[in-house]
């Protein structure tokens, strides 16, 4: 089975000068959320696209402002057209909010490690997300929607908190369109209209229709998700070698130096932020780490 | 009756359940429909059933006033709904309406109170499956309650 280490290895190249802030711009941004924006940047002119394995994540650089680290949401297929979506919580993603397409926003990466998707070729393949872990989660999906023949069934569970919090909804529109994907979505509240689930996202997991022998899964959320998630996966007999996770710390570097993002003895930023849960399930759960 | 029979048998809520006890649980059990919109029972009226849902959507919601009625919950095809039978006072504390057609099998449940009363090892077989029903719906509104996702929409 493939280590967090070798899933890095399908990252093509990486970036040759680690910490160079490259000038992207704004071409477009789309409103997914009353506080959440996806973002498609364009290189500076006269450079190419930086290719990415889905899962990884860029340093966006507010220039006077500061740096955050926002995964890749965009096709790994389309490295030439860049995209972020960022949720707005803070000093630099409200400075991110501010800019107007044309700006510019530094861009350093892409760093980390990736989803596992060579590892599940030949499996089923359940993606359990919610809230904003659906960003980190899209550029997985295409790749698998492009190598569809290689994978066995794929199904998506994503949750958000109500109807309105949901993100890339005409996209998920069209996924659920589609007989080779299975999109199950759930929201915690609603209120008239919606005719969806209601329902935590972990109840998904039961009655999704998966194989919890044989497939791989991709978990992406808020950490708290993230362990009710693992526990149900559990009892539907999925080991813990099959089951990776995105991992969120803060972030200096970005490319293992500073140790701010340190999650027991390993480094986020270098290490991460996908893991195999085998590896770090006993720091994962440890308070404080 | 025998169709009602062979659904309870395969259902995995009764799963190894002895074949007498299922016999007593048809002797309480009919089958329902609900037209989308109709509601199937409203909060604080007597609970006297539960379901097993065959076909269809349950919406579980309560009314805010100024804010109308709020889902808590989305029930489907193969799920079970309705525990407030088990407790006294027997009475809903939630409304409950089906979004599209609906069939299930509905449980009377004065008379599998009187089933489980008479027969305590039944009453011991309803009781453990339905404690698991209620342990998870306690954890998934614990989690409802934690509020995962942050900030929303819809504060
Ligand atoms: C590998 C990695 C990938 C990420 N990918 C994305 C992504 O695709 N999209 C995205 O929107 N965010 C993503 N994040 C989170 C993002 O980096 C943070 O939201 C950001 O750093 C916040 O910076 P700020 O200056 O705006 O807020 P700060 O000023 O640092 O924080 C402001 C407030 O927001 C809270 N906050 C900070 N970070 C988070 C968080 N992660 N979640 C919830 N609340 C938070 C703080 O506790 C504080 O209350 C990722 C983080 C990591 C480590
Ligand atoms: S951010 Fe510096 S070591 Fe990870």
């Amino acid at each position: 089975m493939a280590t967090a280490q070798q899933n890095k290895k399908m990252v093509k190249g990486g970036p040759a000068y680690p910490m160079l802030v490259r000038p992207y711009a704004i071409r477009r941004i789309s409103r997914e959320t009353y506080d959440t924006f996806t973002y498609e940047l364009t290189p500076p002119r006269g450079s190419g696209g930086v290719s990415f394995a889905p899962g990884q994540f860029n340093m966006l650089y507010v220039y006077g402002v500061g740096e955050v680290p926002i995964s890749i949401s965009g096709d790994p297929a389309k490295p030439q057209a860049l995209v972020h979506t960022a949720r707005i919580v803070g000093a630099v993603t409200k400075g991110i909010k501010r800019l107007k397409v044309g700006d510019s926003l530094g861009v350093r990466g892409p760093y980390g490690s990736s989803w596992p998707v060579e590892e599940a070729v030949g499996r089923d393949v359940v993606l359990v997300t919610g809230g904003i872990g659906l960003a980190p989660l899209r550029p997985v999906i295409y790749y698998l929607l492009i190598n569809r023949e290689k994978y066995g069934r794929i199904v998506l569970l994503y949750g958000a908190r109500t109807p309105e919090d949901m993100l890339y909804t005409g996209e998920l529109e069209r996924w659920r369109g589609r007989f080779d994907l299975d999109v199950r979505v759930t929201v915690d509240r609603a209120t008239g209209s919606w005719r969806g689930n209601v329902a935590v996202v972990t109840q998904l997991i039961k009655p999704a229709p998966f194989d919890p022998m044989h497939c791989i899964a991709l978990v992406c959320g808020p950490e708290i998700m993230m362990r009710f998630t693992i526990l149900d996966l559990e009892k539907r007999g999925v080991d813990y070698d099959r089951i990776y996770v995105s991992v969120e710390r803060n972030m200096k570097c970005g490319i293992g130096l500073c140790g701010h993002c340190q999650l027991g003895p390993t480094f986020v930023c270098k290490d991460g932020p996908v893991y195999r849960y085998s590896d770090i399930r006993t720091i994962f759960t440890k308070r404080e780490v | 009756m025998e169709n009602i029979e062979r659904i309870l048998k395969e259902h995995p809520f009764l799963e190894g359940m002895d074949e007498k006890h299922i016999k007593l649980l048809v002797g309480c059990a009919s089958n329902v429909v609900f037209k989308a919109g109709e509601y199937i029972f409203r909060e604080g009226e007597e609970a006297d059933k539960f379901y097993f849902i065959r076909h269809g959507k349950v919406l579980v919601e309560t009314f805010i006033p100024q804010k109308g009625p709020v889902i808590i919950r989305s029930r489907h095809e193969g799920e079970i709904f309705g525990w407030s039978w088990l407790v006294p006072p027997y009475k809903w504390h939630f409304d409950a309406r089906a979004v599209e057609l609906t069939r299930a099998i509905a449980l009377d449940g004065k008379c599998l109170r009187g089933k489980c009363e008479e027969d305590h090892d039944l009453g011991y077989e309803i009781m453990k499956r339905f404690a698991l029903i209620i342990a998870e719906r306690l954890e998934a509104t614990r989690l409802q309650l934690l509020d995962i996702y942050g900030n929303s929409s819809t504060k």
